[in-house]
């Protein structure tokens, strides 16, 4: 095989590991925003949050 | 004298995790475009300078493996100095840091295992040589992979980080031990012909991809560590949420 | 610390304590391995002290995780964490308690086996010696996993992910110092005072770590 192939090869598989990262990275947060988000409908805010809305 | 009381105050105005979201709200859409740039020049100037007599094109290969290799171990001594500060200063951000900086080590250094696989290939004529510095980037390879399953294995955020804070700096001091004893193993082991991946000088034409490359990936890993931390902060927020909305829920009349 | 030295050796070789299983393994261990890679006795004798080598590592590993397990489960854990005498001492001379109950089991069955491998009595002694002086540092820094994975529920593979890694020098000036016993040009004396001086050094190091992890994890 040449070496084209090789040099591809090891750019691409560096360009995918890292695109799992920044995917991993990218849905974790959306997640974790909808989970917030889930729970300031359901009534449950952080205390300091409640303090500063109804003092 | 007021100086460094003033960069201490700043200091410990990051422990404060709603100071540190809000911070990293402003900063990261900077960091991300930077470390867009940095990999934009450095592709161009590794794709444009002309290829080695000896190894010919492969020799783009070291444009993203020595950059992730450098980083797999910044990244341990990042993990080190946050194990520093959550059993010493007891620094709230600091097992943040240490444990969302774990698997972006990982992948730093599965980058570096790959592409010096792919580089051997070529210039050995095989996929993998026991290498001294291949096989000591395995062992640290492995090394994190540990640490993830303890920071999985155990329930308690707070409990997990200090434990696996010992076990990041155990890991720490002995990986000198690790590099050195695995050099003398391989000078034991293996005729000394072997190719070396980086020749004993680096022609300037190589150096200067090589260098913006290694920036590059600095600035991705440090993006990437910022935006993992905020996703562990709301992670370990969200956990207190639904542990106070159990509770309240157990008593009636006092809802939310 | 004495009586607590007593104790535990007391506790680990009766009935229960779990010391003889980790010879037992180590004689399976090397048992199994002629199956593996054919009884050809020029290759045994050649990886012998290899196998000898990794057969006793992992037999190590084997029992670590019950070294603070049992305090724990029971209870006296706590009761050591209180004393007067400083924790690391007490972590020390448990490591110490367990070495003698597991570890020296280890060192006397190995010239057994060399001789199942085809070792020539250089090599045996060689390989008896290398264990003795490298074993209790196994000891030590798997005293570090152990106290890490003490608050687990089921630590025990664990352990051996963690320590693993850590214990690659004390294999590697381990087994390259026997290799130098055996072959004439290569000299003993580096490779296994190295191997002491990764001893005393995980000496240091493991009980520091165990005893500051299961601080932190008691509290």
């Amino acid at each position: 095989m040449s070496h084209a192939f090789y040099v591809t090869a090891s750019y691409v598989a560096a360009f995918a590991v890292v695109a799992v990262l920044v995917l991993w990275v990218w849905l974790d947060h959306r997640a974790r925003h909808r989970e917030l988000a889930q729970l300031e409908a359901a009534g449950i805010r952080r205390r300091s949050a409640r303090s500063g809305e109804k003092p | 004298m007021s100086e460094p009381s003033l960069a201490i105050r700043k200091f410990s105005d990051l422990a404060n995790p709603t100071r540190f979201l809000a911070l990293v709200a402003i900063v990261w859409p900077y960091l991300a475009g930077l470390t867009l740039c940095l990999f934009a020049a450095g592709l161009y100037l590794s794709f444009t300078t002309t290829g080695d007599y000896q190894q010919g094109e492969t020799v783009r290969i070291m444009y993203v493996h020595v950059p992730a290799a450098w980083l797999s171990m910044m990244c341990y001594t990042v993990m080190a100095l946050s194990a520093l500060g959550t059993l010493v200063w007891r620094h709230p951000l600091a097992d943040v840091s240490a444990k969302a900086a774990a698997p972006i080590g990982a992948c730093f250094t599965l980058v570096a295992l790959i592409t010096g696989s792919l580089w051997g290939k070529p210039m050995w004529g095989t996929w993998w040589v026991w290498d001294a510095r291949l096989t000591s980037v395995f062992v640290l390879f492995l090394m994190y992979l540990g640490l993830i399953a303890l920071n999985r294995a155990m329930d308690d955020p707070t409990r997990a980080a200090k434990v696996s804070a010992v076990l990041i700096l155990v890991g720490f001091v002995n990986i000198p031990i690790i590099k050195f004893s695995v050099e003398w193993w391989n000078t034991l082991h293996q005729p000394a012909s072997v190719v070396r991946l980086d020749g004993p000088t680096i022609d300037p034409e190589f150096l200067w991809p090589l260098l913006v490359m290694a920036v590059a990936f600095t600035f991705l890993f440090f993006t990437l560590h910022v935006l993992a931390m905020r996703n562990e902060i709301l992670r370990r927020r969200i956990a207190v949420l639904r542990r106070h909305a159990a509770r309240s829920a157990g008593r009636p009349g006092d809802a939310a | 610390m004495i009586p607590l030295l007593l104790r535990d050796i007391k506790l680990s070789v009766r009935a229960g304590g779990g010391a003889l299983i980790g010879v037992l393994f180590f004689m399976t261990v090397v048992a199994v391995i002629p199956f593996g890679v054919g009884p050809d006795l020029n290759l045994l004798s050649r990886i012998g002290p290899a196998i000898l080598w990794i057969g006793a590592l992992l037999a190590a590993l084997l029992g670590l995780d019950r070294l603070f397990q049992a305090e724990r489960e029971d209870g006296s854990l706590d009761l050591l964490l209180m004393q007067e005498t400083p924790l690391v001492l007490t972590v020390f001379v448990k490591c110490l308690a367990h070495w003698i109950a597991t570890g020296l089991p280890l060192v006397m069955a190995s010239p057994l086996l060399g001789l199942f491998m085809n070792m020539d009595e250089i090599a045996i002694g060689a390989t008896t010696l290398t264990l003795l002086a490298g074993t209790p540092a196994l000891t030590f820094i798997g005293a570090a996993g152990a106290g890490i994975a003490v608050a687990l529920p089921r630590g025990g593979l664990l352990v051996s992910i963690l320590v693993l890694p850590l214990a690659i020098p004390v294999l590697i000036f381990g087994v390259s110092a026997v290799h130098a016993a055996i072959e004439d040009p290569a000299p003993f004396l580096p490779p296994f005072l190295v191997l002491v001086a990764l001893n005393l050094f995980f000496a240091v190091i493991g009980p520091v770590a165990a005893a500051a992890a299961l601080r932190l994890s008691s509290d």
